[in-house]
């Protein structure tokens, strides 16, 4: 084990506010623990003498998956706004936006 | 700009890519259909999907970069997480910490040299409108959205800090909107959104201060704006800080119908987009032979177009400021070409560039598509008088409007020959009139006279008419 600094209940409810996850008071205890065993697993890589390793983007040894430019398959409008909870004047209705997009 | 401030200002261009589908999926990019009728999976966010990434809108991040002098190196694409309905993922793909492109520059026309740190790829947000009450941001009561847009290819061009006036900075965005358009990669239509820009401005009291704390204002979507909120943001700035207050950090937006910028967001309020590496996409690592293929391919910038049509004034020897702005004109509007074909088909040099400058340039869309033949032919008939140059330009209007034609043909139409003959006697006739010693002693046999009549003409017709013609007239009269 190294020595990097524990998770804290503070970070939890933090990162949880990020992904509008509303926590109670037990799941903020209980997520503390089960989060900090998984970041000291990945914190034993730290352990390894890594200096001459370059950084990975990516599991496997690929690069430069492209396509050509070509149209392809669109899906039709109806279809889609059916799977949407709310539609006006062929657009998604979502809820009320504060403040401007980041 | 209040006596002894100085401005700093550093510019983040985004730039829609011409591509004909989205970045990372086979959807149309196009501008002005009807909403969500370009989407498919992928840009929907739906669950399963899987991004590939579009060919042609690398090759067109590498042709910016490479007109921008940049590094182009190994790249990867990350994930920005951030709530906000105008992505249906909850996430943008964008290039964070390795972006293709780094290290260039751009030069003014006047010689100044602006620093491009990045010029980075990601993907376009769909496009919201805010309903309710207002049909403003406060006080709406929903949202609507139409992710046509969202995953349309952007690059985005990011400046450094080394623009120091509102000037400066219009100038900028006019070169580089010059520059994208000559790559191929954008259409340049800022008044349609493909190319937007924010500003970071901050203040100091004099060029030795380090940098002030800065403001980022977004919403710049034209030059005259670009300019317009500099000196705005600026003007407060200095107000704050003149009156013992600080600068706090903020992001702000620019209000075009109020003339201001207002707060969007502290620094407090920054968010925190938690990048992490798109795991459905492989690192893009361009070798020296793609690059080289780029560009290859790559035409003239502006810069070469300009100093193309320089080299041609002086070897005429027609250098003025009037002339140096038209050569601007033509080459931002991409009618360089056209004026160069004129001037190696021996029309004269400030002729050629005056009528493209001036009234080609009124319908550019149109005079890019002129066949530079009718165009040489035009101008021949105005340079050797058969036409008078009010005549010359109504026939040009008509070719541009037409989509081309014979210009001799339209100038018969318009019975402009006919007209021009008949206004020849009447100016021969006048000419004689005011000289009846020399048209006497003309008349006795003194050909060399005509020269007077010659010059009377030419100066009541500003050099329109035509010699030869006019020699044939006296001689007709003399009989
Ligand atoms: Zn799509």
């Amino acid at each position: 084990m190294v020595d990097t600094p524990r998770l804290t209940r503070e970070d939890v409810a933090h990162v949880a506010g990020l992904a509008r996850l509303h926590l109670s008071d037990e799941e903020l205890d209980l997520f503390t623990g089960q989060l900090a065993v998984v970041l000291d697993h990945a914190a034993d890589v730290a352990l390894l003498d890594l200096a001459d390793v370059p950084p990975t983007a990516h599991a496997m040894a690929v690069i430069n998956v492209l396509r050509p430019d070509i149209p392809g398959q669109t899906v039709d409008r109806e279809e889609v706004l059916a799977a949407a909870p709310s539609v006006e004047d062929h657009r998604f209705r979502v809820p009320r936006i504060l403040g401007e997009a980041p | 700009m209040t006596d002894g401030w100085v401005m700093v200002i550093g510019l983040e261009v985004h730039c829609e890519l011409k591509t004909t589908t989205k970045l990372f999926c086979g959807c149309p990019n196009m501008f002005g259909n009807e909403p969500n009728t370009n989407v498919c999976p992928v840009c929907l966010g739906l669950p399963g999907s899987l991004p590939v990434l579009n060919q042609k809108a690398v090759e067109m991040a590498m042709a910016i970069g490479t007109a921008l002098n940049c590094e182009i190196r190994p790249s990867t694409f990350h994930r920005k997480n951030y709530f906000y309905p105008d992505q249906a993922k909850d996430y943008q793909i964008s290039q964070y910490d390795e972006p293709i492109n780094v290290d260039g520059w751009l030069e003014l026309p006047d010689g100044f040299r602006v620093g491009i740190e990045r010029a980075h790829m990601e993907e376009d947000t769909g496009k919201t409108t805010h309903a309710g009450v207002t049909g403003r941001i406060h006080g709406a009561d929903y949202s609507l959205v139409d992710y046509n847009r969202s995953g349309v290819p952007l690059v985005e061009i990011v400046s450094c800090p080394d623009l120091r006036t509102s000037a400066q900075a219009r100038a900028y965005v006019t070169e580089l909107r010059s520059v994208l358009v000559a790559t191929g990669a954008s259409d340049g239509k800022m008044e349609e959104g493909s190319m937007r820009v924010d500003a970071n401005v901050s203040v100091r009291r004099s060029a030795d201060d380090p940098f002030g704390t800065r403001c980022e204002i977004k919403n710049l979507n034209s030059v005259r704006s670009v300019g317009r909120a500099i000196d705005y943001e600026a003007g407060r700035q200095i107000a704050l800080i003149e009156s013992g207050e600080q600068i706090m950090q903020q992001t702000r937006h620019w209000d075009e119908d109020a003339s201001r910028t207002v707060m969007l967001r502290s620094k407090e309020d920054a968010y925190d987009y938690r990048y992490f590496l798109e795991p459905d996409l492989v690192p893009l690592v361009p070798d020296s032979d793609w690059k080289e293929a780029v560009a290859d391919a790559l035409g003239m910038m502006p810069a070469q177009r300009r100093a193309r049509l320089a080299d041609l004034l002086r070897d005429a020897g027609n250098v003025t400021d009037a002339r140096t702005e038209q050569v601007a004109t033509v080459v931002d509007l991409g009618l360089d070409d056209l004026v160069v074909e004129a001037i190696a088909g021996g029309i004269p040099t400030a002729l050629a560039l005056a009528r493209t400058a001036n009234e080609a340039a009124a319908d550019p869309e149109a005079a890019r598509q002129l066949d530079p033949g009718s165009f040489v032919t035009l101008l021949s008939m105005e340079a050797a008088g058969t036409l008078s140059s009010t005549q010359a330009k109504t026939v040009l209007a008509e070719l541009l409007a037409a989509g081309g034609g014979d210009p001799s043909a339209i100038a018969r139409e318009k019975g402009f020959e006919a007209m021009s003959d008949n206004l020849l006697s009447v100016t021969v006739a006048h000419a004689i009139e005011g000289n009846p010693d020399e048209w006497a002693r003309y008349c006795a046999g003194e050909d060399k006279l005509a020269q007077v009549f010659i010059g009377q003409v030419m100066k009541s017709t500003r050099g329109q008419a035509n010699g030869k013609a006019v020699v044939a007239e006296l001689q007709r009269l003399r009989g």
